[in-house]
């Protein structure tokens, strides 16, 4: 029997390990250390239900377990042979606990090969990688293939680059391979940098190995020697499992000198982001690892070209490398059946915002939005209503309810004013606000853009400036022509990737949610209520009396009315600070997110 | 070869051309900003930043910079469709939103790039406008900052460090924060800036400019108790014409005398004296340092170095403080001027010396923080007073509504005017050794040269060697302008490399025709050539071209230093060096 | 969140004398042991200028913040210009040359935080601490920043205070969460 404990982040987060010493111990009390088998694994991606224990072979998904849960678990189900019940989860619709995780709507849908040992296997034991098949490819690629049958593998499978703009994996390393060099370098871009996806970081944290793996594999096929894994900082517990896995990888044999008897020599060294997602573009990435400010430049050259130091370069993200062992192994035919016809395999979404089951996903390439929301996400929170989906990251685009049904690929996701990025998913629903959800985005651009080209450094900040007068209630007449105008144009003239995708949230949102931006310009109205300029604070006739409390509190005079008469507000005056609404003792006055046209033709007249 | 069509017009280049290039083969100019070249040089920027030079290529999905995008057989390029009018359009008034509207009070104000597109584009609204990026102004000896006007070009960066390898400057913060400061924002004067004035002399807008001391020479012009004194650079009479639009290359020298005259200057001398004296002091020592050197002294030290370029002096005393003893010890020209004008000549006319003020016309910026160094004062009072650029200058005559055009020639006045054509050549990379030469291999072989130009020392390029023949005695040469050529040459001495018997270095690119003083020549190499052609012409007009012929300096020598190298001649043409720290928090241990 | 940075003149108290590469003495105003430090940092990477982000990641780690003659040290070391060192310092914003507090309060302002109100939340802290992103509390208990996505979206909005995660975190819970660290 084994006793799986996510030791993700998120689930570390809320006190795994500790819920993993109290197992440990208890397992040990009891004497079932023989028999029972406790490890600490990665990221099982439902993480908003954490920490969460699965007990194999019987699939039993405990959820949000406490440390003080350790003994019940023992007790009932180990040594009883009861599932603690309480702990199961509870299908949302049914009601009803679900016993066997392979039953779990989050999981009925989802395929998954980059996330395959993630949850599975202990990360810090190379021993339960092998177990499971890693370095299986890379000695089969060593002994059997030449460097061009593996790059054919690779091209035949339709393996796409996985974080961003899906450039066909296979030919890159071609690519790299064809141009000549003394040294050449195979770069794996884990700066995941895309606030709210965090996929690249569940697999180095949960199967090291197979990255490691497969960047080897593409040091054979493209000539190179040396390896680096461009990681950012803040994953300080990637970084820690990476440094274990190349230090066993190196025991083993696995990396380093002469690899398998092969002579094949690589090896792999790390070098840190510092927080600049402009690094995830890959020449910003290069410059970056030159100790350089982090500044992309033109392409031509192309890193294949002239990369690190000059040298030819292959970057390839973390979930790309993450499935070339598989495909190697199992084939390409096995790859290329999963998919749609442009885009095969799967791809891994990390699914957040106002829905049931937040977490790491993944999911065949050509499933719907609706799949993924209402199936494996288990719908929208609280019950609300959709409003939009914001996919591709800070630079993607919002799909709407018309979406719903589009199966997902790189080329449908364009097509809707969005892209594939490197997988952010974010569920949006009616309280919230399009403008504010552009204006959110475009700030993030704003703090990121390195500056270097016009257009994005001052371009974008433009931009907010003008989403952000009309969130404020002063936009005027024209801005949206030219948020439009600003929009292409730095689309059009930004000098890389990021410049060239950063107006996408004003670009879909204008294009899907065109009305809510004129009623924040002209009818100065934000319908979801999230934009606090354009709430008016209101005294309602029926049950005002008059007391004069409100206007004696008011700052700014505002508020007019007799004594014993009804109250108003001045609009034109009032500068939102509540003050009157906590004073008032009758509930009269009210905050609503309509201008009372009303109140000012009473006013005017 | 690479056939394409630009505008509907074919055009045919090599492999590897950028679109911009092979429009101007095609005859169409398209706009650019942050782009810079000095071909001639091997000077580049494209950072490919402004993106004002973006075209639409065919089957391409966003506009293509044309500065760095290569050409393509069968390539279809629109430079002026709607599209990429709109885009430059656009992109222009974005980069004015974020620039501050005080063109009127500019000093970049006629010269400013960024205006001229805005006239060109016709930009009469500003529709983007918001908040603006502000930074703290700086003044320095030589240069003012005011970053507020910084565009990101990055031309100055790489001047800095790529061409000039001072590292002073660097671009820094991120996104629309980022601009071009020395580090820790501090000033220019805490940093290793040399004050070559390169960043200002390719700087597009007002972010970099030279300090203005003009005023503060007319306030002395108007004291009748002052003798004001001047002296020109040779390199100022090549390019001041420029200014009032004659073709680069033409001399002005006489213009350039009447209407200093007229500007009210008493005496308008000429530091082409002093670069005569300048041959008499440092070819004497560069005969000595050989012959010691030959005749088996090891404290000689060799190769001697040229020290009459004040950016360069700054360069080797931040960068090289351990091979201090390695150039020679005689003044800049300026300098020598300043001491000789204000003893030997303010006696001859019986002025004290604090009545006398002494201003030099220059190509130079490093030359303002040159004259206030302290070893460069008599008790306080400092041997030049001022020194204003080519430019300042020219902006003097206009204030002064001189029609410079219309003014007849006139000549020097005497005895600190009187020069030949060895000090003209100054102006020009490799000029001071040619001129070092001409008077060392007749003080040396006594003999007369018959042909004084030697050719071998001439040229653009930016390291150059040759070995002169002085009657048997082979004495090996090394040239290097832009500091960055000075920097592999120094590094050579340092790790014991250098055969050179001497090496002249001049910090600008092309000498001081190229100073950061002189007009902008808006990355226009050809002016430059000019420039340089039009001293060596100077020169071929001299009737003496020889310094150690210059019958003032003879005379200077009988009445007053005695002979070069002389207990008085070192007091007054001497200097010392003093290692300075590249480290802004650093202090050197006194 | 762009960086202006004025340097505390407390930061220049010690004094202390290093032989640069050429010869020349010059005075560092870093404690020896300091200077030491970043030299054996230094020589950990071979003086390898590429490998400067890598040699400020490991400096930083050492003294908590990257203040002007530590890069000063490392400029000189590494054989690079100190302007070039600080315009890579202020590139990235995992650098900072303001010490943070003894309780640094990191706010995921990431999407997932964000639409779940992890901006109330910010507005929350910086009432509450009276400062500003970036700044730090003048008794140097507390900073606050933020960063972006931390992996934990299941969590959102999450706020780090130090190295322990909160999760779910709504405005009324600030003072909760400061005040556990107040004593």
């Amino acid at each position: 029997m084994h006793l799986l404990v996510c030791a993700g982040t998120g689930c570390h987060s809320s006190e795994s390990d500790l819920v993993y010493e109290m197992l440990r111990d208890e397992i040990e009390r009891k004497g079932l250390d023989k028999e029972v088998q406790i490890i600490r694994t990665g990221c099982f991606g439902f993480c908003e239900k954490g920490p969460i224990v699965k007990i194999l072979p019987d699939n039993t998904f405990y959820t949000q377990v406490k440390p003080t849960d350790a003994k019940e678990i023992i007790d009932e189900h180990l040594i009883k042979g009861r599932s603690v019940h309480r702990l199961l989860y509870t299908d949302p619709e049914t009601m009803e606990h679900v016993l066997d995780s392979k039953h779990m709507g989050f999981y009925k849908k989802q395929l998954r090969i980059a996330l395959r040992n993630c949850g599975t296997i202990d990360p810090e034991n190379i021993d339960e990688s092998i177990g499971r098949n890693a370095y299986q490819a890379l000695g089969k690629v060593l002994t059997e293939y030449s460097p061009q049958q593996t790059i054919d593998i690779i091209k035949q499978s339709g393996l796409r680059g996985r974080g961003g703009a899906g450039f066909p994996t296979g030919l890159k390393w071609e690519i790299t391979r064809k141009n000549d060099a003394d040294q050449k370098y195979v770069v794996c871009n884990a700066d995941e940098g895309d606030p709210g996806a965090f996929m690249d970081r569940s697999i180095l944290e949960g199967d090291p190995h197979s990255v490691l793996e497969a960047m080897a594999i593409c040091g054979y096929c493209i000539g190179a020697t040396k390896g680096l894994v461009y990681i950012r900082a803040e994953y300080p517990l990637a970084i820690k499992r990476l440094k274990i896995a190349i230090a066993q990888a190196r025991d083993y044999g696995l990396l380093g000198e002469n690899i398998l008897g092969t002579g094949f020599s690589f090896d792999i060294g790390l070098k840190y982001g510092a927080g600049a997602f402009v690094c995830g573009e890959e020449t910003a990435l290069i410059h970056s690892m030159e100790g350089k400010r982090g500044e992309p430049s033109n392409k031509p050259p192309f890193p294949a070209q002239s990369g690190y130091l000059g040298k030819p370069t292959n970057v390839n993200n973390v979930e790309t490398f993450a499935n070339v062992p598989v495909i190697i192994l199992k084939g390409t035919d096995w790859f290329s059946a999963i998919g749609t016809e442009k885009s095969k395999g799967t791809k891994v979404f990390a699914l957040a915002g106002k829905i049931n089951n937040v977490g790491l996903i993944e999911v065949p390439m050509g499933i719907t939005l609706r799949e993924i929301i209402y199936e494996i996400g288990g719908g929208i929170k609280d019950g609300k209503k959709f409003k939009a989906v914001q996919t591709g990251g800070p630079s993607g685009g919002c799909l709407t309810e018309k979406h719903l049904d589009t199966r997902i690929d790189y080329e449908s996701l364009t097509a809707a004013g969005s892209m594939m990025g490197s997988g952010g998913m974010i569920v949006l629903d009616e309280d919230d606000c399009m403008v504010s959800v552009a204006k959110f985005f475009l700030g993030f651009i704003v703090e990121e853009s390195c500056g270097k080209c016009a257009p994005c450094r001052i371009g974008n900040k433009r931009l907010h400036e003008i989403l952000t007068r009309i969130t404020e209630g002063n936009g005027t007449q024209g801005d949206i022509e030219k948020l439009r105008n600003l929009a292409n144009v730095i689309k059009d003239t930004s000098l890389c990737g990021l410049g060239q995708t950063s107006p996408n949230p004003v670009l879909s949102t204008l294009d899907n949610f065109m009305d809510e931006y004129m009623e924040h310009v002209y009818d100065k109205k934000c319908r979801s209520g999230k934009c606090s300029s354009l709430l008016y604070y209101v005294i309602s006739a029926d049950d005002c009396t008059g007391c004069m409390a409100c206007k004696r509190v008011c700052p700014t005079h505002a508020i007019n009315g007799e004594r014993r008469g009804v109250h108003w507000i001045n609009q034109e005056i009032c500068i939102k600070c509540g003050a009157c609404m906590d004073k008032c003792q009758f509930d009269a006055i009210s905050l609503l997110n309509d201008y009372p046209r009303e109140m000012a033709d009473v006013i005017s007249n | 070869m690479i056939t394409l069509t630009i505008d509907k017009k074919k055009v045919q280049v090599e492999k590897g051309t950028t679109i911009l290039k092979a429009a101007h083969k095609a005859g169409v100019e398209i706009p650019t900003l942050c782009h810079f070249e000095l071909c001639d040089m091997g000077i580049e920027n494209k950072p490919g930043g402004c993106r004002l030079c973006v075209v639409e290529v065919e089957g391409r999905r966003n506009l293509a910079p044309s500065c760095i995008t290569e050409v393509d057989e069968g390539m279809v390029i629109e430079t002026h469709s709607t599209r990429v009018l709109n885009a430059r359009t656009t992109v222009l008034k974005l980069i004015i939103s974020d620039h501050p509207f005080d063109c009127l009070v500019c000093a970049k104000s006629g010269q400013c790039e960024l205006q001229s597109l805005a006239t060109q584009f016709g930009i009469r609204s500003m529709p983007y406008e918001g908040e603006q990026s502000k930074y703290r102004k700086d003044s320095s000896p030589s240069i003012i900052r005011d970053v507020d006007k910084c565009i990101m070009c990055r031309r100055c960066e790489m001047m800095c460090n790529e061409v000039q390898t001072v590292g002073a400057l660097s671009a820094i913060n991120r996104g629309f924060m980022s601009v071009v400061a020395p580090a820790f924002e501090m000033n220019l004067e805490v940093s290793p800036c040399t004050y070559c004035g390169q960043c200002v002399s390719v700087c597009p807008t007002g972010a970099l400019t030279e300090v203005d001391h003009t005023n503060d020479i007319i306030r002395f012009l108007a004291d009748p108790s002052k003798t004001v004194v001047v002296q020109t650079a040779p390199a100022v009479r090549a390019a001041l014409g420029e200014e009032f639009g004659l073709e680069p290359g033409t001399l002005v020298t006489g213009k350039m005398v009447t209407a200093l005259r007229e500007l009210g200057f008493d005496y308008v001398f000429d530091t082409v004296f002093a670069a005569d004296l300048t041959i008499m002091e440092e070819g004497t020592e560069l005969l000595q340092r050989v012959r010691g050197h030959l005749a088996g002294d090891t404290n000689v030290r060799l190769p001697i170095l040229t020290s009459c370029c004040p950016g360069w002096v700054n360069f080797f005393e931040h960068n090289f403080p351990d091979l201090l003893d390695v150039p020679s010890t005689s003044k800049s020209p300026q300098q020598m001027f300043g001491a000789i004008a204000k003893s030997y000549f303010a006696e001859k006319i019986g002025v004290n010396r604090n009545e006398m003020i002494v201003v030099s016309i220059m190509p130079c910026l490093a030359k303002k923080y040159e004259c206030q160094r302290d070893e460069f004062k008599v008790d306080g009072n400092p041997d030049v007073d001022f020194s204003i650029s080519t430019r300042e200058l020219a902006a003097f005559i206009k204030k002064a509504n001189i029609d410079f055009l219309n003014l007849p020639d006139e000549d020097f006045d005497d005895p600190l005017g009187e020069s030949t054509g060895a000090g003209v050549i100054f102006g020009n990379t490799g000029g001071v050794i040619e001129a070092a030469c001409r008077t060392a291999y007749e003080l040396h072989t006594g003999k007369k040269l018959e042909k004084v130009e030697f050719t071998e020392l001439r040229g653009m390029k930016g390291i150059r060697s040759a070995t002169v023949d002085f009657n048997g005695l082979d004495l090996n040469i090394g040239i290097a302008h832009g500091l960055g050529n000075a920097r592999k040459l120094l590094d050579d001495v340092r790790s014991g490399k250098s055969n050179y018997h001497a090496i002249e270095v001049m910090a600008c690119p092309g000498g001081c025709i190229g100073g950061g003083g002189q007009p902008y020549h808006h990355g226009n190499s050809e002016i430059l050539n000019k420039r340089a052609a039009a001293i060596y012409t100077e020169d071929e007009r001299k009737i003496i071209r020889k310094s150690h012929e210059n019958p003032s300096i003879i005379k200077l020598y009988e009445e007053f230093l005695g002979e070069p190298g002389s207990d008085k001649a070192h007091s007054l043409l001497h200097t010392e060096y003093f290692p300075k720290s590249n480290a802004l928090t650093m202090h050197l241990k006194s | 969140m762009s960086k202006k940075i004025n340097i505390p003149p407390e930061l220049f108290t010690y004094t202390e004398r290093v032989t640069r590469a050429n010869g020349l003495e010059v005075i560092v105003n870093l404690p020896k042991e300091k200077i030491e430090k970043i030299n054996d940092i230094c020589n950990s990477f071979d003086n390898n200028p590429r490998e400067l982000v890598n040699v400020l990641h490991e400096t930083q780690h050492a003294f908590g913040y990257l203040p002007a003659e530590v890069q000063d040290v490392i400029a000189n070391n590494l054989d690079l210009s100190v302007a070039h060192v600080y315009g890579v310092v202020t590139f990235y914003s995992f650098f900072t040359m303001i010490p943070k507090g003894e309780y640094p309060i990191s706010i995921c302002t990431g999407t997932a935080c964000y639409v779940r109100g992890a901006e109330k939340v910010l507005e929350e802290f910086k009432k509450e601490l009276d400062i500003k992103v970036g700044e730090t509390t003048p008794d140097g208990k507390f900073s606050i920043n933020c960063l972006r996505c931390v992996g934990a979206c299941g969590l959102a909005p999450v706020v780090l205070v130090g190295e322990k995660v909160y999760g779910h975190v709504s405005p009324d819970r600030v003072k909760l969460i400061l005040d556990k660290y107040k004593r």
